[in-house]
């Protein structure tokens, strides 16, 4: 599916996730892939995209690809370089669009485990925690989600923790708790396609497949039913141009060379 | 309004506001005393075993690794951590048998570079107990009532998830607008270690670079020791005392330890040693790897300027200058400070 391997998927997600993001808005990334997808942005059709770290990185031209995200290349040429406190209560407050963030398995409403894999006391596996990804997913206007390994694993019907919100159990479940009102995760990329949440049931939906995947496989890589309308598109292949910036981005391939 | 709800997370590092207010008059001197002090004095006064501690910088951040490597050498027991991403620190805390429990937003993970080997063999295992999980947001406002010294701070996330579950936040209706709203409790640590580019021999701080969590960490926490890359007089404070992050009367220890957050990035300073790094998350994937790391860059060595001969000397800290000043037009250690 890599177009006479002109680009590795990696990079068809970078372009997708970029995609997305205006030169209008501000967006919360983390590191990796979405830190990727909004510098990409950034140096293509969204120049004005301020970019914002949850370490206190405001508004920075990004030269190389940061480690962290306290990384002191998270504020080079910034406008600031302030706190969490300041950037944390700016997407409380209501400053910050977009969210971009990664996740180890996700429910039918976009709810995401990155904490424990099998019971919280006696964990299978231990993973990080929420960092400041619960922050992100409740405060942010939109939640984007990049998850590069879709599958029954990783698409479940019952998360065994939920780290960060998204639609919780349905529509008007994340005002019930307290959660803002009027935000939640928005897109969903994966290595086949792209979804949204339905209006009616905040349930994940396809909105767009890459290029040579089915609908078949859509469905038989997820745990849950995903919303299947009449009408799926095709993402956009990776300009030579797209791909050219990608790789002066992440020249070491930390990020894209996965 | 309903009555609170609670989430089943220990709570730990509390103290009534008052009880606070109480031990704080009686212990910090609001005098300009001379600080100075010693990594294995400071470690041996302050950090009993069992202690509550929580470290300054972020990630792989302006962590200060004098003082970590120095509390793995005096063979501390028992230490609570507090996870607000706590990173290489955590690792070679864990690695060194030195922690018990940890309150997590992130831990056990290295960003970009991977799983934690060493952190999550000991949480699955059942060495290192799990008190809590919380965001990286509740984490520092945690921080903020405290070093505002009201008993708790109320935050709109972590609402409807286990992450507040499993918490040791509440939830209420805000008396105003009716709607439910997280309160997290004031989080006092017993201890912060910091690393910082520069402070006079009082403890009156200056950092470059983003502050992170650490205005509010610095404040809220009961004992406060600084390392930092230089000790500076007094008179440069005054100089430009808008450049003072920290105040005096927080601080209770002060000692110069040039490249004392090595191999972690000093902002604007020098950058990670990536080799070191590889090196440690390769040789702690195994507890023999770990005891082996251990023996060769801490127990085998006197302290910490042994310990920098050992992982390169001035050649590779001078590299690790450059590395940074590498990349064009970033600013230089100090700007702003005339």
């Amino acid at each position: 599916m890599t177009g006479e391997n002109r680009y590795n998927l990696t990079e068809l997600l970078a372009c997708v996730a970029a995609g997305l993001l205006d030169s209008r808005s501000s967006v919360f990334v983390g590191t990796g892939l979405p830190l990727v997808a909004g510098m990409l942005a950034q140096r293509t059709h969204a120049p004005g995209l301020l970019i914002i770290f949850e370490a206190g990185g405001i508004g920075p031209q990004v030269p190389a690809l940061p480690i962290s995200v306290g990384d002191s290349r998270t504020y080079y040429k910034a406008s600031a370089a302030s706190s969490m406190h300041d950037v944390m209560s700016a997407s409380q407050a209501g400053y910050v669009d977009y969210g971009f963030l990664g996740g180890a398995a996700m429910d039918c409403y976009g709810n995401v485990n990155t904490t424990v894999i099998g019971d919280w006391s006696h964990p299978r596996a231990r993973l990080p925690g929420s960092g400041g990804a619960n922050d992100v997913g409740s405060f942010c206007w939109r939640t984007i989600y990049l998850m590069r390994q879709q599958s029954t694993r990783t698409f479940v019907k019952k998360l065994d923790f939920i780290t960060t919100p998204g639609y919780l159990t349905g529509p008007g479940a994340r005002e019930h708790a307290g959660l803002p009102a009027g935000n939640g995760p928005y897109r969903v990329i994966t290595q086949l396609g792209v979804y949204g949440f339905d209006e009616a049931t905040r349930r994940l939906k396809l909105l767009v497949l890459h290029p040579g995947v089915t609908v078949q496989q859509v469905q038989d890589a997820s745990e849950f039913e995903i919303i299947i309308p009449d009408q799926v598109g095709i993402s956009a292949e990776p300009t030579v141009e797209q791909v050219r910036i990608l790789r002066e981005i992440d020249p070491r391939g930390l990020v894209i060379g996965k | 309004m309903s009555d609170p709800i609670k989430n089943s997370g220990e709570l730990i590092g509390w103290h009534d506001p008052d009880e606070n207010r109480q031990w704080v008059r009686e212990n910090k001197s609001r005098q300009l005393v001379d600080k100075r002090s010693t990594v294995p004095e400071a470690i041996r006064k302050y950090v009993p075993d069992g202690s509550l501690l929580a470290m300054g910088g972020f990630g792989h951040i302006r962590i200060p690794m004098a003082l970590i490597y120095e509390l793995v050498r005096q063979r501390k027991r028992n230490l609570t951590i507090f996870g607000k991403t706590a990173v290489h620190d955590i690792d070679i805390l864990i690695g060194g048998g030195c922690v018990s429990r940890v309150e997590v937003a992130y831990a056990f993970g290295h960003e970009l570079r991977g799983l934690s080997a060493c952190g999550r063999r000991a949480v699955e295992n059942g060495t290192v107990k799990v008190t809590g999980e919380i965001s990286n947001a509740g984490f520092q406002w945690r921080f903020l009532a405290a070093a505002m010294g009201v008993p708790f701070m109320p935050v709109r996330s972590m609402l409807g998830t286990d992450t507040l579950r499993h918490s040791s936040a509440r939830v209420i209706d805000d008396p105003w607008s009716g709607k439910p709203v997280g309160l997290v409790p004031a989080c006092y640590p017993d201890v912060a270690l910091f690393h910082v580019h520069r402070c006079d021999k009082f403890g009156n701080a200056q950092i470059d670079g983003i502050m992170v969590e650490d205005y509010e960490l610095a404040r809220a926490a009961r004992r406060l020791i600084l390392t930092t890359e230089e000790i500076i007089d007094h008179e440069e404070i005054q100089r430009v005392p808008w450049r003072t992050v920290i105040p005096f009367y927080l601080v209770d220890a002060v000692i110069e330890v040039p490249f004392g957050a090595h191999p972690t990035e000093m902002p604007v300073t020098y950058y990670f040693d990536e080799e070191h790094i590889a090196h440690w998350l390769e040789v702690s994937k195994t507890p023999e790897g770990t005891s082996a790391y251990f023996e060769e860059f801490v127990f085998g060595i006197p302290d910490f300027d042994a310990y920098l001969e050992k992982v390169g000397g001035i050649r590779k800290l001078t590299h690790l200058k450059q590395v940074l000043k590498l990349q064009p037009d970033l600013p230089t250690s100090g700007e702003g400070v005339s």
